[in-house]
């Protein structure tokens, strides 16, 4: 599984999101401090979910980040964190038809 | 409390504003350092900061310290504020520039 998919599943797993979106940026990050060769090392997490709506916004990334720890702890070096609002029953449809 | 904890209490209870970055603030060796750079460089705060490049224990010890598993960290009067994202968010938001303002840290420049 890529360290993507394991990011993806855990967030998923952990806080049922209706937005969900985890990008591999470790391309634009080539040469600087914490890339290797083959990537997996900075990545951009776009998360909506009502579980973290009420949350103060250090909590919110801090349960984020709680999430994925074992991805941390074993090589990713940089996380980017957008927290959206999470979306009302329909929209959350719209995003992720196949949850139904 | 070890010796590295003592000394990060130390550096974020004295000092109004501190952040603890990769690299300098003329010379950040990391892009979301760079990043809190720019906004306390633009907000004209004055900051003092600390090179965690400079030592793995350090470096290991901040992370432990605050809970947070990556660098930039910023601590405005002894409190963790946030990393890059945050800081980047309330800046964005205004609240940054009204959090120092609460906290009694002047600030330059209206955004």
């Amino acid at each position: 599984m890529s360290v993507r998919d394991a990011i993806v599943e855990k967030l998923s797993a952990k806080f049922e999101p209706t937005h969900l979106e985890v990008t591999d940026e470790s391309h634009k990050h080539r040469g600087h401090g914490g890339w290797r060769e083959g990537g997996e090392t900075h990545f951009r997490v776009r998360i909506g979910a009502a579980s973290l709506a009420n949350l103060s916004r250090l909590a919110r990334h801090r349960a984020v980040m709680e999430a994925v720890d074992a991805e941390l702890k074993a090589g990713v070096h940089a996380l980017a964190i957008e927290i959206v609002p999470p979306a009302g029953p329909i929209e959350a449809e719209i995003l992720n038809p196949q949850q139904r | 409390m070890t010796d590295i904890n003592a000394f990060i209490d130390e550096k974020v209870k004295s000092n109004d504003v501190f952040l603890f970055m990769k690299g300098s603030p003329d010379f950040p060796q990391c892009g979301f350092s760079g990043q809190v750079v720019q906004i306390l460089n633009y907000l004209g705060v004055d900051y003092q900061s600390a090179n965690v490049l400079e030592s793995q224990e350090l470096r290991e010890g901040v992370k432990a310290y605050t809970n947070w598993p990556t660098i930039p960290q910023l601590y405005i009067k002894g409190e963790f504020v946030g990393g890059a994202d945050i800081v980047r968010e309330m800046f964005q938001a205004g609240e940054l520039q009204a959090h120092f303002e609460q906290a009694g840290i002047p600030v330059k420049q209206q955004a």
